[in-house]
């Protein structure tokens, strides 16, 4: 397999991986949405050295990937990719914030590596909530879901078409690299045939769009694309955003950790 | 009844780069006639059906939809009624779940709901593909786009049911279930393909096209015996008919 097959059964993987059976498989897609959306809001408001409160809102990514049967593997893969950038924004806080911070009696560090620590967190808790967001819920769940919450009609149209020709482009794709590998032994692929190739891909996609829509005005279509409505809301998705959301902010203005530290050392 | 009735008079097509794709067609096909169209690559086969619900319009000549003459105005009236299913499935299945994308055709046509979602269950029972409805596009196997492809169309229930190489990347059993789905359809079908026992078994009226004109028009059963007009049209014999003809010259006796 060559590493742009891997990549395109990559992409199919997180696409499998949403269309899984499990309880937050099954939850409406408004809800995830919003308890995510609530989550990452509560995570990112806390003030810039905050460490210990964050901790207890890691209950949420890990009870989505269990509950939802999500490889572990999988999320801090990506996570991994992601984190260059996360550390690059927070690398130069511990050099540029030299203030003192003390950790317990005796013993200082500079703020700097608190608020870098903190963004760490952050990154971890955000990151992974999105990404589990993506693996438990259709692609398309998640735009009937922006749908119904009033995001326009068109940027949703826009992104299902998006999600539905990545698949079919990726495929041409894949193949026309095979061909290219097939007929090269393993010279690779020089610049001039990459070029090549993406004009190739370029010209298929501009006769695919016209394709496709003589396919849509040839079934009716009249600029407006009409859905039918299927999201119902049921007890168990009531009851998971009204106990995820009241977690939430009890995590957020009281002191769980230090209530527990408290009751601990007395 | 007379709305179900195609005509072509004198149709001309050239695309853009100058290339003439058809070149004088005339041929009326009747409510409820099965019309097969067939020709070498590049006869013109796919420009002749797109020309039937205005994908592509003549250069010059008129096409007639029932009692409609094809043009920008009556375009929109003339698609309720011809269902055209595309030669490549990816094509033609754009939404994402198998069920929105049957939906689609009959949220058009301004249905309520509940009609569109029994008409929805319906087509989809019909071509088998009623258990992946809420499959992605991509999910699927070619032989299975094909079905849901056909279902979209049909969900429309159109009078005039038209189709580019239906069997194309179909497994044998998917095409024995598309030519007994084909019989099945009475109203008028008209079918563009190199599979000439597909059309044998599906069609009463066959129509030979090469290099953009018509060669042959006539029954089915005459032209697809007729070895000397389709290997001067770049076809063959269908094969069924190719293995009769071998059994009764003995080919298999010693």
């Amino acid at each position: 397999m060559t590493s742009f097959d891997k990549a395109y059964f990559n992409l199919g993987y997180i696409d499998t991986l949403s269309y899984g059976d499990s309880f937050v498989h099954r939850l409406d897609p408004r809800v995830k949405l919003i308890v995510t959306i609530v989550f990452i809001v509560s995570v990112v408001s806390f003030p810039k050295y905050e460490i210990l409160r964050l901790i207890p809102f890691f209950l949420f990514p890990v009870f989505m990937m269990t509950a939802g049967n999500i490889p572990s593997g999988f999320v801090l893969k990506r996570m991994l990719f992601v984190s260059p950038f996360v550390i690059m924004t927070g690398i130069f806080n511990p050099i540029l914030d030299s203030k003192t911070f003390h950790l317990v009696s005796g013993l200082t560090i500079s703020a700097g590596w608190v608020s870098f620590f903190s963004i760490m967190l952050r990154f971890l808790l955000t990151v992974s909530s999105a990404l589990l967001l993506i693996a438990t819920t259709s692609f398309y769940g998640v735009c009937h879901a922006l749908n119904s919450l009033g995001l326009p009609r068109a940027f949703v149209i826009q992104m299902v078409f998006l999600y539905r020709y990545t698949f079919v482009l990726a495929g041409e794709a894949m193949r026309m690299v095979r061909g290219v590998t097939i007929r090269s032994s393993n010279r690779g692929m020089g610049m001039g045939t990459f070029v090549n190739l993406l004009g190739v891909l370029f010209l298929r996609t501009m006769k695919r769009s016209e394709a496709i829509y003589q396919a849509m005005c040839s079934r009716g279509f009249d600029g407006e694309v009409r859905l039918l409505r299927s999201l119902r809301i049921r007890l168990n998705d009531l009851a998971f955003a009204i106990i995820s959301i009241t977690l939430f902010i009890i995590f957020r203005w009281f002191d769980i950790p230090g209530y527990i530290g408290g009751l601990v050392i007395r | 009844m007379s709305h179900h009735i195609v005509e072509f008079k004198d149709v001309c097509f050239s695309y853009p780069d100058g290339t003439e794709a058809l070149r004088g067609v005339s041929f009326r096909i009747t409510h409820g006639e099965a019309v097969g169209i067939i020709g070498a690559n590049g006869a013109g086969k796919s420009t002749l059906l797109f020309h039937m619900n205005g994908c592509l319009m003549p250069s010059s000549g008129t096409v007639l939809i029932g009692e409609f003459e094809l043009n920008k105005k009556t375009r929109a009236d003339i698609r309720k009624r011809v269902g055209l299913v595309f030669q490549n499935p990816d094509d033609q299945l754009f939404m994402p779940t198998v069920y929105e994308d049957v939906a689609f055709g009959p949220l058009n046509l301004g249905l309520s709901e509940d009609v569109v979602r029994a008409r929805v269950e319906e087509a989809l029972a019909t071509v088998g593909c009623y258990r992946l409805k809420d499959r992605p596009p991509h999910h699927l196997s070619m032989g299975q786009r094909r079905a849901v492809s056909i279902a979209a169309v049909i969900a429309m229930q159109p009078d005039i049911l038209v189709m580019d190489e239906p069997s194309a990347d179909l497994d044998p059993r998917s095409r024995r279930q598309l030519i007994s789905l084909l019989k099945g359809f009475t109203h008028t079908k008209i079918i563009a393909s190199h599979d000439l026992d597909l059309i044998m078994d599906t069609c009463t009226r066959c129509i030979v096209l090469s290099d953009g004109r018509i060669t042959a028009d006539g029954s089915a059963e005459e032209i697809l015996m007729d070895e000397g007009l389709l290997v001067e049209n770049g076809l063959e014999l269908p094969l069924s008919l190719k293995y009769r003809c071998m059994q009764q010259e003995g080919a298999f006796h010693d």
